[in-house]
């Protein structure tokens, strides 16, 4: 009699335990819905880093570690969603750097999540460029942060002079990237636009681990090669325009008339299309990500799709 | 050491095993096996100074709370399972009671630590697949934790030499917040001018300096921490826990146990 008490005890204990634990859930899930987009973004927020640093207890280090994640999380969100929303992203920054000045990590990604426009990006160079000032400040022996910032003034700024005078410090490091000073070098001649870009993603890919960002060098570096292949393809036909008098029918007038030789296809195997006008264009438009030549008229150069956080470049 | 203190701080050491403090290593493991695992998902390029910090800071805060809990309780469940009363019939010296619980608890909390280190460097090999030179420093960054605790048992020890064991938790743990405010309150102690400067100055050194033995942020680096910086931790460690452990002494000694 008394084992069956027990028993009956333990069943109901247990269903209500199971029945609480779901609910429980069920209902927070609920709370988080209604309190969607406000919950996220008060978490973990707060602004003075001094204050910060008194209530971490001298625990800075995982402070700032967990605000950095914060900081991803925020962007890869904010990016995931389209909202082209970023005012956190700064002050985020802000806060981790400030707790530890020497979280390299935060610089260099952060600024590739600031300085872009959206959607890539949240569109605050000036950001950014404060942010790998503030991080050059506190990490004066990194090269990748002088690498970050001459990148940053060469391709949101388009200040060649500064750009070339960063990697030219960059390159003094005794320990740097072989490319340091060859960029240092094309920066101060303004030349060579293509190789220079393929210089530029090229190391960015060598710098990092990350599987994201170099998915994201890896993407730009071929739709250089299809800018560059389109732009000296259209070049050649413009030749051919002004020796005949007519475009080509077809990339075998071309061969024919010697200004190439098999025919020419992009990066991912696919040959170019040669239009009735003499343009040059690409099979299928969409199949590489950032291309800015070789699209049909009206055409936007085509996006990656949006990831779940933490997202790339 | 002689075999009295000995015994009793094998006995103190046993009784926390008994009292399952060690349990404490499940969570500990289940903590940094899931940052190790979860930060590569959810963050970029920190995994290794994730496991460094959040490892050590765990190793940190965890010894911490056991220092302050088991401490406080040290002489008063003694006293209230009449147990003290059986230990200093037999010939052993109150002073010798109070020592063997110091060192009792600190063993305890060594082993802890030597567990939890394991456990930490077990996921820095998972994360950065091999070991590097700059590891050798967070075992000086879990030495000066190990130093941290002597401290805070010391203090733990001490206020429940007087006290009750709730008040004795408030008091340890306001010290050890203090004392990692340390470095602010003797920025502040210099600013401050005439009486109120000399008692803020004298505060400064008489709380314990637990900003000193906090290198994790510098370790997660690979920084290189000091050789003096180690040497004079160690006695300052060595001075201030003798210091707190004489004063219990002299409590205890006068304490009414009747």
């Amino acid at each position: 009699m008394r084992m069956i008490a027990t028993r009956r005890v333990n069943l109901v204990a247990t269903s209500v335990l199971l029945f609480s634990m779901a609910g429980g859930m069920a209902t927070l899930s609920a709370i988080d819905h209604l309190r969607r987009g406000s919950v996220a973004q008060e978490a973990l927020y707060l602004r003075s880093s001094k204050v910060l640093r008194r209530m971490s207890l001298g625990y800075t280090g995982l402070l700032a570690d967990i605000y950095w994640t914060r900081a991803v999380q925020y962007f890869g969100e904010q990016h995931h969603s389209g909202s082209g929303d970023f005012r956190l992203l700064a002050p985020l920054l802000e806060v981790t750097t400030e707790l530890d000045p020497r979280l390299v990590p935060a610089y260099q990604f952060g600024a590739n999540f600031l300085a872009p426009k959206p959607p890539n990006g949240a569109g605050l160079p000036g950001a950014a460029l404060s942010l790998m000032k503030y991080g050059i400040e506190h990490n004066p022996d990194q090269w990748r942060l002088y690498y970050n910032l001459g990148f940053l003034y060469y391709t949101e700024f388009k200040d060649f002079a500064k750009a070339a005078d960063v990697f030219a410090q960059g390159a003094k490091l005794p320990v740097t990237n072989e490319f340091m000073p060859i960029l240092a070098a094309r920066m101060a001649q303004h030349a060579g636009e293509f190789d220079t870009a393929r210089m530029l993603w090229f190391t960015t890919y060598q710098s990092t681990k990350e599987a994201r960002i170099r998915q994201n060098a890896v993407d730009h570096l071929l739709a250089l090669q299809v800018d560059e292949d389109v732009t000296r393809l259209e070049q050649v036909v413009e030749k051919y325009h002004q020796q005949t008098g007519r475009f080509p029918a077809g990339m075998g007038d071309l061969e024919r008339a010697g200004f190439i030789h098999g025919t020419p296809a992009d990066p991912k195997g696919r040959p170019y299309k040669l239009t009735r006008d003499g343009r040059i264009e690409v099979q299928d438009p969409k199949s590489i990500f950032f291309i800015t030549k070789g699209l049909p008229p009206g055409a936007t150069p085509p996006q990656p799709p949006r990831e779940n956080p933490p997202a790339s470049k | 050491m002689n075999s009295r203190i000995g015994y009793i701080a094998f006995n103190t050491f046993r009784e926390a095993v008994r009292d399952r403090v060690l349990y404490n290593l499940i969570a500990f493991a289940l903590l940094l096996s899931g940052a190790a695992i979860l930060v590569g998902e959810i963050s970029i390029d920190i995994e290794r100074l994730v496991v460094v910090n959040l490892g050590l800071t765990a190793v940190s805060l965890f010894g911490v709370v056991i220092a302050i809990f088991i401490g406080i309780g040290l002489v008063s469940k003694e006293i209230d399972k009449r147990t003290l009363y059986t230990v200093l019939s037999r010939p052993v010296r109150r002073w010798e009671f109070v020592v063997g619980k110091f060192f009792g608890l600190t063993g305890t909390l060594v082993v802890n630590t030597f567990l939890m280190a394991i456990g930490v460097f077990l996921a820095l090999l998972y994360v950065a697949h091999r070991f590097e030179k700059m590891d050798v420093w967070v075992l000086v960054a879990l030495y000066f934790i190990v130093l941290q605790f002597l401290i805070v048992c010391a203090l733990a020890l001490f206020f429940s030499s007087f006290s009750t064991p709730l008040m004795s938790a408030v008091f340890t743990f306001a010290l050890f917040v203090i004392g990692n405010l340390a470095e602010d309150l003797r920025g502040f102690a210099k600013i401050t001018q005439g009486v109120g400067g000399w008692i803020a100055t004298a505060i400064a050194y008489l709380v314990p300096n637990f900003s000193a033995l906090n290198v994790i942020s510098q370790v997660a680096h690979g920084d290189a921490v000091p050789g003096r910086l180690i040497l004079y931790n160690s006695v300052y460690t060595l001075l201030y826990s003798a210091m707190a452990i004489s004063g219990a002494v002299l409590i205890f000694q006068r304490r009414n146990l009747k």
